[in-house]
């Protein structure tokens, strides 16, 4: 009797998990289709709009001042970035000039931003891969900046700081020294969080070569931001289109040369440097604060019937812009942030359209996980640094 | 823009508001004119910002899709916009720019423009099972349904929308 060896055939599937809404590392609510061979990533599929609250809808029933608290919650780590976007679009329907001294503390609250974005990205990213002390280093300095928050605005995250025509009131006495006070001490914590990662063999198994973006495919999908200047291109918004006065300020753009996780890193604390070059900058700029000056405007409401019903007016009317229509976009620290504002001669806006530079980035998630593995996925999420405020909206 | 395309785009016309290009073309001459930004030596605008929708209810061509361009090259900025009435469809630039996908699914999403050609054009911001399109401005603020668990039957529950006070606006006729 001859054994006939039967040939069976197997029909091989693609396992498919939900790298589910509710994760640990998936940066908010993230909904994530996973198509694996073996722990191999063939196909991922990011469903997004878990965190949608209609912002565009709601903008579009407030005036310009009440619309202004949406942007603070659009990106949730970096507050003061998008309300100086949306301060800067209509500013720029209304032809509003804005004061050099309402300039440099833009800036300087803008890069108090931008160092505390850039800290939690460093610091989430790298609890993500495994590593847990820079975590709890980084959210100590975040406390620190938002305590600054706290005493220009009264509120440590959702500040609503920056508003359209200028800022909500003048910095209170004192709070320059303590910056002064916190830039001196930052660099130590900075270097400090770098001994623990930037050499560890650990962290640079995990990050070099993981998710390589070349400068073409960066441009193809739409990258901007620390992204893109991970690719090589040195295209900073700050510099290339310059905003709010940032030409009269000297600081340099980290570029990488590799595109991969390693190189956005070093970028990022490289960034948080030279954001700290800048605040010290502005902080020799600005004067010492001179008393409350009563300008004709105050004396004039203080005294005058019709300038109080003007004033009525304008605080629950609204101003009325003209119109008119823009797309500002500033260098967030994500990427760029950008606001297509259109205005039809009322106190509201007419469409309000945000483009976070985080929905961009999510798009080629797939493009930037195929042949990794899953682990590398929890990378590249946190690479891209992404926010589910800005992406859902 | 390098003015000579006046003689080479098929543009309705070509604005500057507050120091912003934009131009309006006919939406049969989309895929043309994006192509030809993308490609053409003096113009490269290889980088796809965004893409809006707009929603001007009361119009013969209700909808405007507005496209955002960067050139890198040249450090410049550019708007193309097209308009559109509810029944039309429009092509997807998917072709050209890869990174259109995100952004053309959610103008489908919230306005209900469809587009030819598109690789996948399903809902990205919405509920699974959400009907209607939510940005245009005949869709009430509050929406039609109220999704609440209620704790009777144990499960979440679709039910219509009942507001015991409506969203007010305060429009007047006179300024006074």
């Amino acid at each position: 009797m001859i054994l006939k060896k039967y040939e069976t055939s197997y029909k091989l599937q693609n396992f498919t998990i939900n790298f589910g809404p509710q994760h640990p590392a998936a940066h908010g609510v993230l909904r994530l289709i996973l198509e694996l061979e073996g722990e191999v990533v063939v196909r991922a599929d990011p469903h997004i709009g878990l965190l949608h609250r209609g912002t565009e809808k709601l903008i579009e029933h407030k005036t310009y001042l009440q619309a202004l608290p949406y942007f603070d919650r659009l990106d949730y780590v970096s507050m003061m970035a998008q309300e100086h976007t949306f301060s800067l679009a209509v500013e720029k329907i209304g032809q509003i000039k804005i004061a050099p001294r309402v300039q440099y503390i833009r800036i300087l609250f803008c890069e108090i931003t931008r160092i505390l974005n850039h800290l939690l990205a460093v610091g989430c990213h790298a609890m993500d891969v495994g590593a847990m002390t820079p975590f709890l280093w980084v959210f100590e300095e975040r406390e620190k900046l938002m305590e600054f928050y706290e005493r220009v605005s009264g509120a440590r995250m959702h500040a609503a700081y920056i508003r359209p025509g200028g800022i909500s009131a003048d910095l209170p006495l004192g709070l320059l020294d303590d910056i002064y006070t916190f830039s001196t001490q930052f660099m130590y914590r900075l270097i400090e969080m770098e001994e623990m990662l930037t050499t560890n063999r650990i962290w640079k198994e995990r990050l070099i070569d993981v998710g390589v973006v070349t400068l073409e495919d960066a441009i193809q999908w739409g990258f901007s931001g620390v992204m893109l200047r991970s690719t090589g291109l040195a295209w900073d918004l700050r510099k290339t289109q310059s905003y709010e006065g940032y030409e009269n300020f000297n600081f340099d753009i980290p570029v990488g040369n590799s595109g991969d996780c390693y190189d956005r890193y070093q970028i990022r604390v490289e960034e948080m440097r030279q954001s700290l070059r800048i605040i010290n900058d502005v902080l020799n700029k600005l004067s010492y604060n001179t008393s409350c000056n009563l300008n004709s405007q105050t004396i004039e409401i203080k005294t005058f019937m019709e300038s109080i019903i003007h004033h009525f007016k304008f605080c629950t009317e609204g101003t009325i812009l003209p119109y008119g229509e823009t797309y500002t976009a500033t260098e967030a620290p994500k990427g760029e942030f950008g606001v297509y504002l259109i205005s039809n001669n009322t106190e509201k806006p007419y469409r309000c359209k945000i483009k976070a530079p985080g929905f961009g980035h999510l798009q080629a998630l797939n493009y930037m996980c195929k042949d990794h593995m899953i682990a590398d996925v929890v990378t590249i999420i946190g690479t891209q640094d992404i926010v589910f405020g800005e992406v859902d909206r | 823009m390098n003015s000579n395309f006046k003689n080479l785009l098929p543009y309705v016309f070509y604005q500057i508001i507050n120091k912003e290009e934009i131009i309006t073309i006919f939406k049969e001459d989309l895929l043309f004119v994006i192509n030809f930004l993308k490609m053409h030596f003096s113009y490269q605008y290889e980088l796809l910002t965004s893409i809006s929708g707009i929603d001007f209810l009361g119009l013969t061509y209700r909808f405007g899709i507005v496209y955002d361009f960067l050139s890198l090259r040249f450090n410049t900025r550019l708007r193309v916009k097209i308009y559109v009435n509810e029944i039309s469809t429009v092509n997807s630039i998917t072709s050209i720019f890869i990174n259109a996908n995100w952004w053309e699914r959610e103008v489908w999403d919230m306005f209900g423009i469809y587009f030819n050609n598109h690789p996948g054009l399903r809902r990205i911001l919405t509920d699974y099972g959400f009907e209607s399109f939510p940005l245009r401005k005949d869709f009430p603020l509050s929406g039609y349904i109220d999704l609440r668990y209620d704790s009777f039957k144990k499960k979440i529950i679709v039910e219509p929308l009942e507001l015991s006070q409506s969203f007010r606006t305060f429009t007047f006729e006179s300024q006074w």
